[in-house]
């Protein structure tokens, strides 16, 4: 194997742990394009899709096997609920509180955060919970490069959801909306644009996309659990930040860079993979001080 | 300044609630009774006396469970107060704070432990250590906005963490272990109602120093920074030097609760200082009421007693007591007994 293969080895892997960055990251850039809110809960409604996904597919494996289809019709499933979820919980707890503070709102959505998981954690136990499948481990030789069916479904279904929003955001008029609801909310209501429906809309993509890249993550990874939501919504919001939160173009990117920034980081000499973490934060907290608008926000004069 | 949150005050919410009860002449309830009780400063010596008295004689009447819970309480206690510095007065949500415990906590540690230092010696160089943790973590961060500041403390903390982790000198995911206990002037430290008083002694401490930074010239310029920075700056308040006071300030706070917390376990861990920790204590300063220090102290008593009181329900305590903060912010967002504004 030389420094080439393990190069390209290296490459598939970030795509794939990118792939689920992304799929989390756009919740997070598009919540916080409409209302300007940090949700602190994004990375528990992955973990909630996860569940929901291990729920639909353990209703519709009867049918339709547990291989891909199964997953993927449990994957629409979860969507639907989580992405229910996300609107219920925009209602209740945060449309309450979008003339509070800006530190009332955040507060209150690692409130939201705290409800979900201590309730996964309440339904589980803290055990981990086996989400088996029928994927098998197949998969090609390309030269020294072993790529598995898995990967290769798994990067082509996340770039189809992400193809299907920039197409629902650029050619719909509720994606042309959430545009001009992102740039100035007062106006649209002056303009007779429904805003509340606006949010509901995109909390409902933002948690079925979290939900879709939770249960492709179980089904990938063979577990979840309670807690997996809360570093992966650290990581998103890192690619978010990365790719310039609030533009979606960005939060892709952003997650695919942070999935081969992780992948490769790893693999430098005297940073074993323990430091992997450590490494990931160190470049949120680099991007936020010296280049706060990422690589494709808008720069925006606003202090607080 | 977000056009969509105005710069009012965060009661301007609920106006009606309770504000106008305070100055009513006969309070109706025994909540308000309390308040009232509490904010006229005569009957303020008596009932600092009072509960002076109760945690002395306390651990007397007490079982020794009882005292270690307390104990508990009153380290919580100090850390609430150090976070209420930065996120009741300053206005800065810190998601981090126990990274400050941590350092306190392991500086004391490895000194003590590995390098044989007197533990009154390690003292002030772990108060070191916290203030340029404060300075490094707020020196590059403070400029930025209030949510990104969240997350950047977020990350600082984790870091800590892992950090703590990965090394060797601090014992890698095991922690460090026996850490020698502190004898003051031939008084061995060792037993739970010794550690009780220490920790009765500074939480005292705490709340006088935070009752006097409050009044302090410092603790105006906070308020005018929460309220209206562009206002302050204007005025002449240096934006950036008062918040990164605040960090210090805090960090120092946290520190102390971190040293002497290492020194009555003789055991700490990485997971001692998890994210779930910085929560626990920024739950408390918020249940008890951003920037109001005995409602900061009352926030500090529940969310180490409650858990103890709701111990029959097992996993489901700490839904309860996510359910609860929700709640809190939904109806109630200024807290228990919320900062009274003139």
């Amino acid at each position: 194997m030389t420094w080439y293969d393990s190069f390209l080895q290296q490459l598939v892997d970030g795509l794939v742990l990118g792939s689920f960055y992304a799929l989390v990251a756009l919740g997070y850039t598009m919540v916080f394009g409409v209302i300007k809110l940090l949700n602190f809960a994004h990375g528990d409604f992955y973990m909630t899709g996860a569940f929901a996904g291990f729920g639909g597919l353990s209703l519709v494996s009867g049918f339709l096997g547990a291989g891909w289809l199964g997953i993927f019709v449990a994957m629409l499933l979860a969507m639907l609920a989580v992405g229910c979820l996300g609107v219920v919980i925009e209602r209740v707890a945060y449309h309450p509180m979008l003339g509070a503070p800006r530190l009332s709102i955040l507060i209150t959505a690692l409130a939201v955060s705290l409800v979900l998981q201590n309730a996964a954690l309440a339904l589980t136990g803290g055990q981990y919970t086996a989400f088996s499948t029928d994927l098998g481990f197949g998969g090609f030789n390309l030269g020294n490069l072993f790529l598995s069916y898995n990967q290769i479904v798994l990067v082509t279904i996340a770039a189809l959801l992400m193809i299907a929003l920039e197409l629902f955001v650029s050619r719909t008029l509720y994606g042309r909306a959430m545009r001009a609801v992102s740039i100035d909310k007062d106006m649209c209501r002056m303009m007779g644009i429904n805003v509340s429906a606006v949010i509901a809309v995109t909390f409902f993509i933002g948690s079925g996309l979290a939900a879709a890249a939770g249960t492709m993550a179980g089904a990938y990874y063979g577990s979840i659990w309670y807690f997996m939501g809360f570093l992966i919504g650290l990581k998103a919001f890192t690619a978010a930040v990365i790719g310039g939160i609030g533009s979606i173009t960005g939060a892709m990117l952003g997650g695919l860079i942070l999935g081969l920034l992780e992948s490769f980081g790893t693999h430098i000499p005297f940073i074993g993979s323990e430091w992997k973490d450590v490494f990931t934060f160190s470049i949120l907290i680099l991007v936020l001080v010296f280049k706060p608008t990422g690589l494709l926000g808008k720069s925006e004069v606003e202090r607080m | 300044m977000d056009k969509h949150s105005p710069p009012t005050n965060p009661d301007a919410r609920e106006p009606d609630l309770h504000e106008p009860d305070l100055h009513e002449p006969r309070p109706r309830n025994l909540l308000q009774r309390l308040y009232v009780a509490f904010e006229s400063p005569g009957r303020r010596r008596a009932l600092h006396l009072t509960i002076l008295a109760i945690l002395i004689v306390t651990p007397w009447i007490s079982s020794q469970y009882t005292t270690v819970i307390l104990t508990n309480a009153l380290l919580y206690v100090v850390l609430c107060l150090g976070l209420n510095i930065v996120v009741g007065y300053a206005g800065l949500l810190d998601l981090g704070y126990a990274a400050f415990f941590a350092v306190g906590a392991y500086t004391v540690g490895i000194l003590t432990q590995q390098f044989g230092v007197n533990f009154w010696a390690a003292i002030p160089f772990a108060l070191m250590a916290a203030a340029l943790a404060g300075v490094i973590i707020g020196g590059p961060t403070l400029r930025l906005r209030s949510d990104y500041l969240a997350i950047v403390t977020l990350g600082f903390g984790e870091i800590v963490r892992f950090t703590a982790r990965n090394l060797e000198i601090t014992g890698g995911a095991s922690g460090l272990s026996h850490i020698p206990e502190p004898s003051l002037f031939g008084w061995h430290i060792d037993s739970s109602i010794d550690f009780y008083y220490v920790f009765v002694v500074l939480a005292v401490l705490a709340y006088l120093a935070s009752q006097r930074l409050f009044d302090s010239r410092l603790g105006r310029a906070w308020l005018y920074v929460r309220h209206d920075e562009d206002a302050a700056e204007a005025m002449g308040i240096n934006r950036v030097a008062t918040k990164l006071a605040a960090y210090v300030i805090g960090a120092i706070f946290g520190a102390i609760g971190g040293i002497f917390f290492s020194v009555n376990l003789g055991a700490i861990s990485p997971e001692s200082f998890s994210f779930q920790q910085s929560v626990l204590i920024l739950l408390a300063v918020v249940l008890g009421g951003m920037g109001k220090i005995p409602g900061v102290i009352l926030g500090a008593f529940i969310v180490v007693l409650g858990p103890e009181l709701l111990r029959d329900f097992g996993t489901l305590r700490l839904l309860i007591f996510a359910v609860l903060l929700l709640l809190i912010m939904l109806f109630r967002p200024s807290g228990i007994w919320p900062e009274k504004r003139s």
